[in-house]
């Protein structure tokens, strides 16, 4: 019977071997196959023993020819084994690495997003005869061994908002967060609240969560995995993936398949090699902290040898975290030293036990740790050019803007401000008082006086006469930068024109008087994005900074050292981002603008640099803090992780300057999608759309070929996004200048430059 | 009255629609290489129409190409070949299509002639008046004779019911669009009435119609 059992797992063996390997590594397929089915063969004329034998003796050699294939593992076959519906699912970990568990984010698919898995838990730790359960909130996708409703772990909008829910309930309990990445990307529909728009909003809580968060990455598909990875630290599993795109979308792109279209298989395998996605490539690029070991080609349920390694790497690296923020520094590098000594010996973390639960203090600490942790990663992939001697002068200025802006706004404003409070309180008191004392004698002269009829002369001129034309809100045609398509002696029809039978309009008309906008239905022609820096802000305001920040190859992707080239050379910039600071109405602002002509307006490490060094500027210099997407096709794909870590990297980067009291406001134009809408851009408290702009997560493309939904048309578009609460209003491109300024006006207030 | 029969053996002896394709504004018309006379061409598709049809030609002015596509299913009839290179001013007529008629199509064609549609003046659910619902349960809507005037319709919306007037000419109910569980949009018919002599002649050319009809390509 035990010999049937044994036999029956080994052709569940083989069978995951075919799937993982498909139709390469045939010769070991085919030993194993001819042995199994010889022994079938042979079976029943065995005696007992030597049926015994003879099983033991296949085990044997399946773990032999198993160890020989996990030899020869190429990314795909990484990428088959964490997509098969025998791989280690969230549930299995529930039930083998906790000591107990309570699901509370639903049940089966009588859940809000099956995809998610919520789950208080607790690991118990022995301490002498004192047994110590400690608890976590445990958050996941579940891909469930193949079920469907579990929709393969492509978490839903209102998935993500489940788990940051509970991740906020976390903090209030103060207890660790363990989160599990189990996920081909994000379920990329826009119904509020918006696939993108709630990344962002996962991203922005995470990234100041006040308690220890633990990733594990098994299949990190993009934005969808970093929805829930925003941690202290980042394990991996050994044969997990984490990756940009998968390599079936990398593949798309690079052989410019049209209407899913399928792509070659080949072409498939060496997108996944070039893209640096395996838990070694990660851990060598920096962007997880440790790889925890899997056996052979992968964790299945039975792996229980596997849960016992999972719970000590979880439980150390839980402790890590607590340790290096809790108490006094002295003591915490005393413990700290002693507990690596212990780890290079070998340590039971079981038997160790550590509070998790952490101190006012501490959870700043950590804060500000998990920030710096993430304002170090990806360097290395924006190489900055910038002279030493003006590196040095930019270091000195920094400096000076630091101390200037401590002493004006932290200690002179602060004092101000308590003693022009006071000042003011007084002096209402005062004038209640007065009028009181005055009102009878005022109440004696108006009866002798009788009723007043008299009207200023002001406010009968303004109440008589017709308004007076703004120049300031209506620039009238008379643009300082004028598109070069002006000057092409042509017709161009609106696409709005089966619907609203809109005329053909003059080239040199549209580009130029009217900005590109249809004189009949408004449509919105997309401009360069020199005519917003000219036309936006004060001529002569703009001043350049961190130019030399260059868009490289980090993973040395074929041909994108000469694209790249091309673009640099065509745009004039060395990235997709333009960072300055400019004036609207003498109101300084900051401003980092995503480019369109470069790269599609893509966003890699070197944009993702940029940005934060102009959030950071923005935060010092006090200024209020403009993204204009002039366009932008989401993050670079040909950087792989590198590009990807920009999501967490520029949303802390916006925290800190958010939450320091400044200013954010976003402004899309032409097409916004992808990465950078899911984290720094969606996570703005005040977004606005440019007439005829699209915002999204993916494009109506990928979302049939993923989803099989069909799209109504102007599915992104930015009165779709306004509808869904996405946006906050829409802007007519003659008006950006008037509305910004009103923007910052009002949502900055009269000292705006800081609140 | 309607004569039911006669209108759908106009029907088949044209089973389709000429659709003419004009120019939409003044240009250079080239028309798209391999069309000729008899070819099929596709009109819009997808879910929302969003899916042009076939590209028939294109029509340039002041450097603006623009295509002209099949707005219906059909057969090119004529193609204005002639006209190939040309400057044609607004309005020409470029090509003839023959759009054959579905199944759908005719029946919606032959009951439009023989039945006044009562339509939905809001989106609402919509019952009928006690009475008259009674008696459609008992022996059908065809019992039901109806006038101008009559109150025959309960519109409820959001927490509100109002009473509903027909208006429109007299005659029985052949048929009811609505059922009290759903919502009905605007515009959409609610019954459709006609004379109580033309009931058994309209559901004889429907039946007809749903049997015999073949549809062209």
């Amino acid at each position: 019977m035990e010999q049937d059992k044994l036999v029956l797992h080994l052709a569940e063996r083989l069978a995951y071997i075919r799937d993982v390997f498909g139709g390469e590594r045939r010769e070991n397929i085919h030993l194993l196959t001819t042995k199994l089915e010889d022994y079938r063969l042979r079976e029943s004329g065995l005696s007992p023993e030597e049926r015994r034998e003879a099983v033991l003796a296949l085990k044997d050699l399946f773990s032999v020819v198993e160890s020989k294939l996990e030899a020869a593992l190429t990314p795909m076959n990484r990428v088959r084994i964490v997509r098969h519906p025998q791989r280690v699912c969230l549930r299995d970990i529930l039930e083998n690495v906790y000591d107990n568990y309570t699901e509370i984010g639903g049940q089966d698919e009588h859940s809000i997003d099956p995809a998610i898995v919520i789950a208080r838990a607790y690991l118990t730790r022995k301490l002498g005869k004192v047994t110590v359960n400690q608890s976590v909130m445990v958050i996941g996708h579940e891909k469930g061994h193949g079920q469907e409703f579990r929709n393969g772990g492509s978490a839903k909008p209102w998935g993500n908002a489940k788990a940051l829910q509970y991740m906020r309930v976390a903090e209030t309990e103060n207890i660790p967060v363990h989160t599990y990445v189990f996920t081909p990307g994000a379920f990329p529909i826009e119904d509020t609240p918006g696939a993108a728009q709630q990344i962002a909003a996962n991203l922005y809580g995470m990234s100041s969560l006040r308690v220890p968060v633990i990733t594990v990455f098994s299949e990190g598909g993009s934005g969808g995995a970093e929805a829930v990875a925003l941690a202290d630290k980042r394990l991996m599993f050994s044969h997990g993936y984490y990756s940009v795109i998968s390599p079936e979308g990398a593949a798309a792109i690079e052989g410019h398949a049209r209407d899913g279209e399928r792509v070659s298989p080949d072409l498939v395998k060496t997108c996944a090699a070039r893209m640096r996605i395996t838990a070694q490539d990660n851990l060598r690029m920096g962007y997880i902290d440790r790889i925890i070991q899997e056996p052979c080609l992968g964790a299945r349920s039975h792996h229980y040898e596997f849960f016992r390694g999972l719970r000590q790497e979880l439980l150390r690296a839980t402790d890590e975290v607590a340790l290096t923020v809790r108490g006094f520094a002295p003591i915490r590098f005393i413990a700290l030293r002693n507990r690596r000594k212990q780890v290079t010996k070998g340590m039971d973390f079981e038997k160790a036990y550590v509070r998790w639960n952490l101190s006012q203090a501490a959870q700043i600490r950590l804060i500000n740790k998990r920030h710096k942790k993430y304002r170090d990663l990806s360097r290395h992939a924006a190489p900055d050019h910038t002279p030493a001697s003006r590196h040095l002068i930019g270091l000195w200025q920094e400096l000076r803007w630091g101390v200037y802006s401590y002493f004006k706004y932290n200690l002179l404003r602060r004092h101000r401000q308590r003693v022009s409070d006071s000042l003011g309180e007084l002096k209402s008191e005062w004038n209640l008082l007065w009028d009181r004392a005055l009102a009878p004698i005022r109440h004696i002269l108006q009866k002798l006086r009788g009723p007043s009829s008299r009207v200023s002369a002001e406010t009968a001129r303004q109440l008589t006469e017709l308004s007076e034309w703004d120049d300031d809100q209506e620039q009238r045609g008379n643009w300082i930068y004028v598109s070069p398509r002006a000057r092409e002696d042509r017709a161009v029809t609106c696409p709005n024109s089966r619907e609203f039978g809109c005329l053909d309009i003059w080239g040199p008309d549209l580009y130029g008087e009217f900005a590109g906008v249809c004189p009949n239905c408004g449509h919105h022609f997309p401009m360069e994005y020199q005519w917003y820096l000219h036309n936006l802000f004060d001529p002569g305001s703009f001043f350049e900074f961190s130019a030399d920040v260059e868009a490289s190859n980090p993973l040395d992707m074929p041909d994108l050292d000469a694209k790249l080239a091309e673009a640099k050379q065509r745009t004039g910039h060395k990235s997709g981002c333009l960072t300055f600071e400019a004036r609207i109405h003498d109101i300084r602002l900051v401003v980092a603008m995503f480019l369109g002509s470069f790269r599609n307006g893509t966003v890699g490490a070197a944009e993702g640099e940029k940005f934060i060094r102009a959030a950071e500027r923005a935060k010092r210099k006090r200024f209020p803090f403009l993204a204009y997407v002039h366009a932008t096709g989401g993050i670079r794909i040909q950087e792989g992780t590198n590009g990807l870590i920009q999501m967490p990297r520029c949303t802390m980067a916006v925290r800190r300057y958010i939450d320091a009291g400044g200013l954010y406001l976003v402004a899309y134009d032409t097409n916004s999608y992808a990465g950078p809408v899911a984290s720094f851009l969606g996570c703005s408290p005040y977004q606005f759309g440019i007439r005829s702009a699209n915002v999204g997560f993916a494009g109506p493309g990928v979302i049939a070929e993923t989803t099989g939904l069909s799209l109504e048309p102007h599915y992104h578009n930015v009165y779709k996004a306004l509808a869904r609460g996405h946006i906050q209003g829409i802007w007519d491109r003659r008006e950006v200048r008037y509305n910004l300024n009103q923007a910052l006006q009002t949502m900055g207030g009269r000292n705006l430059y800081y609140k | 009255m309607v004569d039911i029969r006669a209108a759908l053996e106009a029907i088949k002896a044209s089973p389709y629609k000429e659709v003419r394709v004009l120019a939409p504004h003044t240009g250079v018309v080239r028309f798209a290489g391999d069309l000729a006379a008899g070819a099929l061409v596709e009109g819009p598709g997808g879910l929302w129409k969003e899916k042009l049809g076939t590209r028939l030609a294109t029509i340039e002015r002041e450097r603006n190409p623009q295509p002209i596509t099949s707005p219906e299913k059909g057969q090119i009839s004529r193609i204005r070949r002639e006209l190939d290179g040309a400057f044609v001013q607004a309005g020409e007529e470029l090509l003839l299509l023959r759009h054959y008629l579905s199944r759908e199509e005719v029946l919606e064609e032959v009951l439009k002639q023989a039945l006044f549609l009562f339509v939905a003046p809001e989106r609402a659910r919509y019952f009928f008046v006690p009475d008259v619902d009674i008696k459609i349960k008992v022996s059908g809507p065809k019992a039901v004779t109806v006038r101008e005037g009559d109150d025959l319709f309960i519109m409820s919306r959001m927490k509100r019911e109002t009473s509903l007037r027909y208006a429109g000419p007299g005659g029985v109910i052949y048929a009811v669009y609505f059922t009290h569980t759903r919502h009905v949009d605007a515009g959409r018919p609610l019954i459709g009435v006609c004379p109580p002599d033309l009931v058994a002649e309209i559901e004889d050319v429907v039946r007809r119609v749903q049997t015999e009809w073949q549809e062209q390509a």
